[in-house]
């Protein structure tokens, strides 16, 4: 996973709280191997009327086509903890998300992945909506934590090790094997005074 | 130093912490269902092995069939998932409750069951349910495919500490009120983020009055109020549901065991980042009308009326009450329901079957419904005690255990447009099927309105009874 700081994209306004991840994708479509791609199921019940797309759709509109950085509101991202949502926003071109608030597991599953959840004031989402109801041109950095776009400039929080984790690209399993020797030490220990959290092999 | 249960759980896993915050935990059990497979693929292409077998258990629970349970699912993209599992787990050498093990179930009913969960364990599944495990005063939470990569590949995780948060439930509860209502009560005043970035502590004299399967119904539903962590300091009821299960530790090592659970609480002048108190005796039985857990109000209350409300929340109830296709301000009560489901890591364990079977008894449904026990061990369990006669001669249908209509994967959805009382956990728009629309409550307010056809006060039926 390639580290980023600075994004610019076209950005997409969805005013609407409490997009759960079973809207992000439904979980009729979650056997599919991710090397199928889960940009076309993202937001897939939502977008529709019926088998045909509303037209009407924040996502759905021609002005919309080639969005990267989604702001939304309160709550998004609660609920099920499938990181398929992410898989479904990353596959659809997405890399930023801007809401109020986001489910916890979403938002670790978001940093996973290069996906940055940034959290900014109800007063600037609410602002960022109303600036962005037609798309348009947005810059966001990690450095600053700044979002610019329709005219605005607003800061945003994001949990520091996932910026760092952002920034860096890192990839965990790499970063925890240089800690082996203190795992193995740990465990050792564990296994003396709390004997019965270990189990036999099957 | 005043500790919180949080503090005591998290000093004892945690093997390292980087300048920036992240804590390096141990992680005593990692649960797995079918899900997995996009964790066991990442762990193909580094071509890395399990590092913990032992301490790896997989049970298939999404997509397991609860009917015709021979022909291994419903479709072949749902064979296809419970037999890759089979496939990780016997090339990893892991325990595995398949379809047919007499012990399979939904992984968060099995664990318990099975003793696999104990206090004091540090426990993780790819399922935000997960912190239904927190009811035994371990330190259980849900996370992503790449984290059950991790987890299978170091048999640690990287976490940031929550903050602590306590929920006192002070009284006790009145009489047809449940563990189900306190949630949903709780949630209702916080909201579905209230509790983000939180672990939750669950304490007060209605919690120590419940059973663990009370504590389990909880903890489960934290996540429904944005909480990854659900807990309950453990007692004698803990121990004494733990005692003798197949992998709990036996005889000396038992009682060794217990003596250092009894250190698993917080320390009466502990800290909390955030404390509420809610009393016991206001709660009512509760049910969800909209299309969030947050959405839900006392059985008595009338539905909400978005021109009462400002701008914003007027709106979002609006669309909520279209979904539903519900008319503000009508009472909850006399909503016809056309289905009903009793089920899921919620609500689907022995004592939940028992309260429902209970109003059931002798009596027949206006609707049709499914009943899906938590585990094989529950069902065993309810057939031994006759309730299985209770539903099926109520006219609902007796199936095998899984998550079923919880989350429909397996197939068993609600239709579009229908209407269903159900035990389980989120009312999210077509979480049970697209288009269909769920009220969450609690077992025995699932089988009042089997009864009645209608969503219905449980209370009066009971006094029916007397």
């Amino acid at each position: 996973m390639a580290g980023w700081t600075v994004h610019e994209g076209l950005a997409v306004a969805l005013a609407r709280e409490g997009i759960d991840t079973d809207q992000l994708i439904p979980a009729r479509f979650m056997s599919t191997p991710r090397s199928e791609g889960y940009g076309r199921f993202l937001l897939h019940d939502l977008r529709r009327e019926g088998d045909t797309p509303d037209p009407e759709f924040p996502l759905n509109r021609p002005e919309a086509r080639g969005a990267s950085i989604l702001v939304t509101a309160r709550n998004f991202g609660g609920g099920s903890s499938r990181e398929a949502a992410v898989y479904a926003l990353a596959d659809a071109g997405f890399q930023v998300i801007v809401a109020p608030s986001f489910g916890d597991i979403f938002a670790g599953n978001a940093a996973n992945n290069g996906l940055l959840a940034a959290q900014v004031t109800e007063a600037d989402s609410a602002a960022l909506l109303k600036a962005l109801e037609r798309p348009g041109q947005a810059r966001v950095s990690l450095e600053d934590r700044t979002i610019t776009a329709g005219g605005l400039a607003v800061g945003f929080d994001i949990d520091p090790v996932r910026r760092t984790k952002l920034m860096n690209g890192w990839d965990d399993i790499d970063l925890t094997r240089s800690h082996l020797d203190e795992i193995s030490r740990f465990r050792d220990g564990l296994r003396q005074n709390h004997p019965w959290n270990f189990l036999a092999r099957e | 130093m005043s500790l919180t249960l949080l503090d005591r759980l998290w000093a004892m896993h945690e093997i390292h912490r980087r300048d920036d915050g992240a804590s390096l935990l141990w992680v005593d059990r990692h649960l797995l269902h079918e899900g997995s497979h996009h964790a066991f693929r990442k762990l193909a292409e580094r071509g890395l092995p399990v590092a913990e077998p032992s301490l790896t258990t997989a049970v298939a629970d999404h997509y397991a069939p609860t009917r015709d349970r021979e022909a291994g699912g419903a479709d072949d993209s749902i064979r296809s998932m419970i037999r890759t599992l089979r496939e990780n787990a016997r090339t990893h050498g892991l325990r595995h409750f398949d379809l047919y093990s007499a012990a399979q179930g939904i992984v968060h009913v099995v664990g318990p069951e099975q003793g696999l969960t104990l206090p004091g364990v540090l426990m993780v599944c790819g399922d935000s349910h997960t912190s239904t495990h927190g009811a035994f005063g371990a330190l259980a939470f849900g996370i992503g495919a790449t984290e059950v990569a991790h987890v299978l590949a170091t048999q640690t995780i990287w976490q940031v500490k929550p903050r602590a948060m306590r929920i006192r439930f002070e009284g006790t509860l009145s009489h047809g009120v449940t563990a189900k209502d306190m949630a949903l009560g709780w949630i209702s005043r916080l909201g579905a983020d209230g509790a983000r970035g939180h672990a939750i502590e669950y304490a007060g004299e209605a919690v120590q009055g419940l059973s663990m399967e009370g504590r389990m119904t909880l903890c489960n539903l934290s996540i429904e109020g944005g909480g990854r962590f659900g807990m309950v300091a453990p007692d004698e009821t803990t121990f004494a549901y733990v005692e003798g299960r197949t992998f709990a530790p036996r005889g000396a090592g038992f009682d060794r065991a217990v003596e250092a659970w009894r250190a698993l609480r917080s320390d009466d002048e502990a800290n909390f980042d955030r404390d509420f108190v809610i009393d016991a005796a206001t709660i009512a039985p509760t049910v969800s009308w909209g299309t969030s857990p947050e959405d839900s109000l006392p059985i008595d209350a009338a539905l909400p009326k978005p021109e009462d409300l400002p701008e914003g929340q007027g709106r979002k109830v609006r669309d909520a009450l279209e979904y539903m296709g519900l008319e503000a301000g009508r009472p909850l009560i006399g909503t016809p329901v056309d289905q009903v489901f009793i089920g899921s890591c919620t609500n689907a364990r022995i004592e939940d079957l028992r309260a429902a079977a209970a109003v059931l008894d002798g009596r027949r449904a206006k609707v049709p419904g499914l009943v899906s026990p938590g585990s094989m061990v529950v069902k065993a369990q309810a057939e031994a005690e006759g309730l299985d006669r209770i539903f099926r001669d109520a006219g609902l249908e007796w199936v095998d255990a899984g998550c079923s209509m919880c989350v429909g994967m397996n197939g068993d959805l609600v239709p579009p447009g229908k209407r269903c009382a159900s035990t389980t956990n989120r009312n999210f728009r077509g979480r049970q099927g697209p288009g269909a629309r769920t009220h969450l409550m609690s077992p025995a307010m699932v089988a009042a309105a089997a009864v009645e056809g209608a969503l219905t006060d449980v209370r009066e039926l009971m006094k029916e009874r007397g």
